[in-house]
């Protein structure tokens, strides 16, 4: 059985039990297929306020700007939204404030979009570069421990953590 | 179309502004901002930016998000903000009612040999403000215009944006702390108390 034959609506009740385990407070995104199921279990909880917002960027200050509130807050973007936010992770670094991002992947697994290769194929590096620490996901069965994971990593040592949530698990779009 | 003439000294009216703050929390963008909100009312509530353009008032909306009984005071710069236009779009759809941003408008880029910024060519933030969804905009010219809206800013329910329209001046650098974890540890301790360093936040 390959990984994206577990549906989105399975795996994505695993990501929100890790979330709210983990206290997260506000819940920021620019809107992904990938993460559909997800913003829709956020939305359904009373105890995470969501945020949309215009371009991902937006949700690292956000994110910054509730940690100093005493609020945690998760970012949830697609890959192609990782460029968006290279100069506002300045502002992570320098402080040292804790930074939650879980990214579905695009660009690699089965892409069918030749475009969002060149922002898929530098995800991982344009992170590392910019001070955040990338752990991968290609399993559904190990999303609820990663992002526990994840989420201790980012809030008690106060690090900035990206979870890539692999194409393979998120499964290819195709345009036919 | 002809404009009201430019009068107000930022720093004036900075003082003036935060004179009433309480236990507001006010986060600076970078520049004069800092420099201005540094000189007239210093505070450990004072959450100041070195960088991260266009990230003053998404700083500000997680913060008023955070903290819904505290007033939050984003105090930043023309360019600042047209740098992360968004998220007037962003706050105006969240409608958070603690949150206010000031706009020290003037009309340039001062940190980097005052090129003219979009709003000195018809740019007009309040209108923008007011179209994305905010309680209330206003843009402000005068010493008694300033001191009339004042006391809306901590009481009415927002998200407000005032636009002071300042001299392009540069009055006395006054810097605060640089070090990024110093400033923000420093903000945490005094707003959450004494153990928010130690414990897991």
């Amino acid at each position: 059985m390959s990984e994206a034959s577990v549906p989105q609506s399975v795996w994505s009740q695993d990501i929100h039990r890790a979330l709210a385990d983990a206290g997260i407070r506000q819940v920021a995104y620019v809107p992904d297929a990938g993460h559909q199921s997800l913003i829709e279990r956020c939305h359904a909880d009373a105890s995470m306020r969501t945020v949309r917002l215009t371009t991902e960027e937006e949700g690292i200050a956000l994110a910054a700007g509730a940690w100093l509130g005493g609020a945690r807050a998760a970012l949830l973007m697609q890959s192609s939204g990782v460029g968006n936010c290279v100069n506002m992770l300045s502002l992570i670094e320098e402080c040292r404030c804790p930074l939650l991002m879980l990214v579905t992947m695009r660009g690699e697994w089965g892409e069918t979009n030749p475009w969002q290769v060149p922002m898929g194929q530098r995800t991982a590096p344009v992170l590392e570069r910019c001070g955040v620490i990338v752990q991968h996901v290609d399993r559904a069965g190990d999303l609820g421990a990663e992002v526990a994971a994840a989420a201790q990593l980012a809030f008690v040592s106060a690090r900035a953590v990206a979870l890539l949530i692999g194409q393979r698990l998120v499964g290819a779009k195709t345009f036919e | 179309m002809t404009r009201p003439s430019i009068t107000l000294e930022r720093r004036d009216a900075v003082a003036t502004i935060l004179k009433s703050r309480g236990d507001a929390l006010v986060v600076t963008g970078l520049g004069s901002p800092t420099w201005d909100v540094a000189a007239t009312s210093e505070s450990p509530l004072n959450f100041y930016l070195w960088g991260a353009m266009g990230g003053a008032a998404m700083i500000g909306l997680g913060l008023a998000l955070a903290q819904p009984a505290r007033r939050v005071i984003v105090i930043t710069g023309d360019g600042e903000l047209l740098m992360g236009m968004g998220s007037l779009a962003t706050i105006g759809v969240e409608h958070p009612a603690n949150l206010s941003i000031v706009v020290l408008d003037n009309e340039h880029y001062g940190e980097t040999g005052m090129q003219e910024s979009h709003t000195a060519r018809g740019v007009d933030l309040a209108a923008i403000a007011v179209a994305s969804n905010f309680a209330s905009a206003s843009t402000l010219y005068t010493r008694r215009e300033l001191d009339a809206w004042v006391p809306a800013l901590y009481r009415d329910a927002g998200p407000l944006l005032g636009v002071v329209k300042v001299r392009p001046t540069q009055p006395p650098l006054q810097v605060p702390a640089r070090d990024g974890t110093s400033i923000r540890s420093r903000f945490r301790e005094a707003l959450l108390g004494p153990g928010a360093s130690r414990e897991s936040s």
